[in-house]
């Protein structure tokens, strides 16, 4: 049901892109006032969320510990599973972010109950898919700086360079391309497939995917379908860095389709489950040393409660301590 | 229906793990899932501890008899843990719902039940987050993933969040490190607020507050057991050993979970520590008044767990000790490690732990000033400090299960293994996803550990049951080694369950076994009274 919702809205935007273009004439609202508002919706939007998180206390030190911790001086310690500082700490992260270490101990459980028998098969697809296209999103925009900037940089050259190693028809078909669009086509096969991550989705979950989906093949329409202009593309791209509206002229439908998704998305992320990406740097089961015991940890609220003193537990049981034969502090 | 006990165990065994249907539904028959939640907190254990709306009811009743502004209550209070907890504001934004966690919980393992899936569970709360505190949510409702805050929802949450044992197994393997027992903390916060409570959490939280323990023993029934299980011991051993209470100027505070000293087999853990401090002579002393370790405050609210833990340090300074060791148990270490320190610190009052016995300097204990038995006897083993002998022990074939709060909010995975392997000849490991930081919770932990809640905790315990009998069939072994008092409580019942012929006992009570003590008589028994293996009690000294 979700999967239908999601999609019918995400075509639904494409298809306003279409028409307002074609029919229309809307070049300027779809080419440079809808990016324009998105791009400052975007950025205030995270601002905000992350301040929020950010003014949010810390009052425990909580990291979920996996690995051996630093205690006696004999027993080898497991730094990036299990930091017992700052530098670990950071270390964990750095797998985290950049290699998504926790989703690799993934596994699957199975039952089979003639047997009375539950194990654990490795299960690495959902990591290899989740770094496939982390990282080639990350690839594909870094290529797109050649659009954002006025002289290409060495850089974005070489990303390219490598990019297009293999050669392939012309113009070169990216290998970061094929492999941003077949891992979302896993991801979302996986949810419309798996019985347990089916039941768990949420429209927003499918609609995120379906968006990047969109913005991938209106890409790659423009770039080995439509052939839009990139004089013009990159005319307009600078009218937004100068801050002087360029309407873009000479480019197709694609072109508009392919900026609505990505404003959409931009505009989209400070208020849905993509927030994962600056929130993830800020948890606090992760992002914290194993160092509680070492070093004391504030509570900038700490409640000013205390519990029962021993002075009125010995009152209490004053009798009973003293026939017990206790060492009294009030006779 | 038939009870649990007397279903045959493959017939608890889900047919499989594929959830239907719309779980956005919360009601829930609580007449038909008889078994699977817990008795709600008494009147008079709520009014012990100041907590509102005390009340008799049971979930069987349609009215829950809720305060008449318990919506308001409950949406203030998640407004106010969204500022004071940054973890759960963040929980509440990030999940993607990638599915890593779904198959990680030993209570959807065994039940099958999609609400028990941690992403789920924590769904149950943030759908409420959505709808009432974010644009989106507010805006698009359903269509955002919102869900209204009613009754039905409360109730839905009385039974999944006490169907939660904050063992944070979830939490190793989600990406963005979301911990369900943090959801489950504020979710029963918030419960809490209306007066919803189970009566294993708030009736040892109330027993605790008032004479120091969650039993409710009384200072003379502490001191009067103790003896009892120190005569018993020099029935076995021929030493008797003086209990050490309340004594002022001690160099250190010994601190245990109540069921040490009162429920077997955690008993005979007690008298190994005892026999420990005995063997080396330590200058220790345990307290009457702070006579609990453990701290199901940690179940309730973080207020309560700060009050309850108080008595620690408050006793600690009144003894005038210079350090802390702490027994054997896994959510009184979770409070130990990662609470106690900043709630009721600082110990500047108390000096860094060194072991009187090798030297040994506990840094990586120098602000809290609290070191784990495990840490303390796997150093004097180290040292060769200790007078074993292993083959006392040779009867048994061991392996070792990690309790979900060393393993996974300290890393205490190591010092119990060099104790075990210190003082035992045959060691087994349990599948490696079964253990260290993959390791299984009991299904008992975090206040559910109560017979009402019986087929829940058989479910739950399917895992870490189906572990146990991998290597009791492969390995022969018969003793399921632990470090939580917990465990010792509800392990013995899983294990008839789904492993039988396994036997638990604590780390220490091995530990016992093995140590020869001066002015021993010929050990022909082991702690419990059973005759050792028969090699054992002949052997010879090798130079003889």
């Amino acid at each position: 049901m979700g999967a239908v919702i999601s999609l019918v809205a995400v075509a639904g935007l494409a298809l306003v892109a279409v028409i307002a273009v074609g029919v229309g004439d809307l070049r300027f609202l779809i080419g440079v006032l809808v990016p324009g508002i998105a791009f400052v919706v975007f950025v205030v939007g995270v601002a905000c969320r992350v301040v929020r998180w950010g003014r949010a206390a810390v009052p425990f030190r909580i990291p979920t510990t996996c690995g051996q911790q630093s205690s006696l001086p004999w027993i080898r310690n497991e730094e990036l599973e299990n930091p017992s500082g700052w530098l670990g700490a950071i270390g964990r992260m750095a797998g985290e972010v950049l290699l998504f270490r926790s989703l690799f101990r993934n596994h699957r459980v199975e039952l089979d109950r003639g047997r009375e028998k539950v194990s654990y098969v490795a299960s690495k697809y959902l990591w290899a898919a989740a770094m496939a296209f982390h990282w080639s999103m990350l690839l594909i925009l870094l290529r797109h700086f050649r659009y954002f900037l006025d002289r290409v940089p060495a850089w974005v050259e070489l990303v390219q360079r490598w990019d297009g190693f293999f050669a392939v028809g012309v113009p070169v078909v990216y290998l970061t391309t094929v492999v941003f669009i077949a891992a979302l086509l896993y991801l979302l096969l996986r949810r419309l497939v798996d019985a347990k991550v089916r039941a768990i989705s949420l429209p927003a979950d499918y609609f995120a995917l379906y968006l990047l989906l969109g913005i991938a093949a209106s890409g790659v329409l423009m770039r080995h379908v439509e052939k839009v202009d990139i004089v013009q593309v990159k005319a307009a791209i600078a009218g937004w860095a100068s801050l002087q509206a360029v309407t873009p002229a000479g480019v197709g439908g694609w072109y508009f389709v392919h900026v609505l998704l990505v404003s959409v998305l931009l505009a989209y992320l400070p208020f849905s489950k993509l927030l994962h990406a600056p929130g993830v740097f800020l948890s606090p089961t992760r992002n914290l040393a194993n160092s509680n015991r070492r070093v004391r940890h504030v509570n900038p609220w700490n409640p000013p409660i205390v519990g029962r003193t021993y002075a009125e537990w010995e009152e209490e049981f004053h009798d009973k301590l003293a026939a017990a034969g206790y060492p009294l502090e009030k006779e | 229906m038939a009870s649990s006990h007397d279903r045959p165990p493959h017939e608890l065994i889900p047919i499989g793990l594929e959830p239907k249907g719309n779980w956005r539904d919360p009601s829930i028959d609580f007449h038909a899932r008889r078994g699977s939640w817990c008795y709600p907190g008494s009147a008079k254990a709520l009014a012990a501890m100041g907590f509102a709306n005390p009340r008799e009811w049971s979930p069987t009743d349609a009215d829950w008899q809720l305060p008449a502004d318990w919506k308001r209550i409950v949406l203030e209070g998640i407004r106010e843990r969204l500022v004071n907890h940054r973890a759960f504001h963040i929980f509440m934004d990030t999940c993607v719902r990638c599915g890593a966690c779904a198959d990680k919980c030993h209570f959807f393992i065994g039940s099958g039940d999609p609400k028990n899936m941690p992403v789920l569970r924590a769904e149950l709360l943030r759908s409420i987050y959505r709808r009432e505190f974010t644009a989106a949510g507010k805006i698009f409702g359903e269509l955002a993933g919102g869900r209204e805050l009613t009754e039905a929802v409360l109730k839905e949450w009385f039974y999944y969040f006490f169907q939660c044992t904050e063992c944070r197994r979830c939490s190793v393997y989600c990406p963005f490190g979301i911990d369900t027992a943090e959801i489950t903390m504020m979710a029963r916060e918030l419960m809490q607020l209306v007066g919803l409570a189970i009566n294993w959490v708030v009736e040892p939280v109330a027993n605790c507050h008032r004479t120091g323990n969650h039993l409710g023993i009384q200072p003379h029934t502490f001191k009067d057991n103790i003896e009892f299980l120190l005569d018993e011991l020099a029935e076995v051993t021929g030493v008797r050993i003086e209990p050490q209470i309340n004594r002022k100027g001690a160099e250190v505070l010994f601190v245990v979970p109540s069921s040490d000293y009162f429920l077997d087999p955690g008993t005979y853990t007690f008298v190994g520590y005892l026999m420990l401090f005995e063997h080396i002579g330590l200058d220790y002393t345990l307290s009457a008044y702070a006579s609990e370790g453990g701290n199901f405050g940690l179940f309730t609210s973080h207020d309560t767990m700060k009050k309850l833990n108080y008595k620690i340090y408050h006793e600690a300074r009144r003894l005038g000790v210079k350090w802390i060791l702490g027994g054997e148990c896994g959510h009184m270490w979770r409070v130990l490690h990662q609470y106690m320190d900043t709630m009721n610190g600082p110990a500047d009052f108390l000096e860094v732990p060194r072991s009187p016995a090798t030297g040994t300097v506990f840094d990586h204990a120098a602000s809290t000033k609290a070191v784990h038995i495990c840490e303390f006897t796997a150093d004097l083993i180290h040292h060769g400090r200790l007078r074993l002998d292993k083959s006392r022990n040779d009867k048994l074939r061991v392996t070792f299960h990690d309790a979900c709060n060393t393993a996974r909010a300290m890393g205490l995975l190591e010092e119990p293994r060099a104790v075990i392997k210190g003082v035992c000849n045959h060691f087994y490991e349990m599948p490696e996803t079964t253990i260290r930081e993959h390791t299984f919770c009991c299904a008992g932990g975090a206040g559910l550990g109560t017979d009402e809640n019986m087929e829940m905790r058989l479910r739950g315990g399917l895992p870490r049951g189906n572990a146990v009998r991998h290597v009791r069939d492969r390995h022969r072994v018969n003793r399921l080694a632990c470090i939580c008092a917990i465990d010792r409580a509800t392990l013995p019942p899983l294990c008839d369950y789904w492993a039988p012929g396994v036997d638990v006992s604590g780390v220490h009570e091995l530990v016992g076994n093995a140590l020869v003590m001066d002015g021993e008589n010929e050990r022909t028994t082991d702690l419990r009274g059973e005759p050792l293996a028969p090699h054992a009690v002949t052997q010879e000294p090798a130079d003889a």
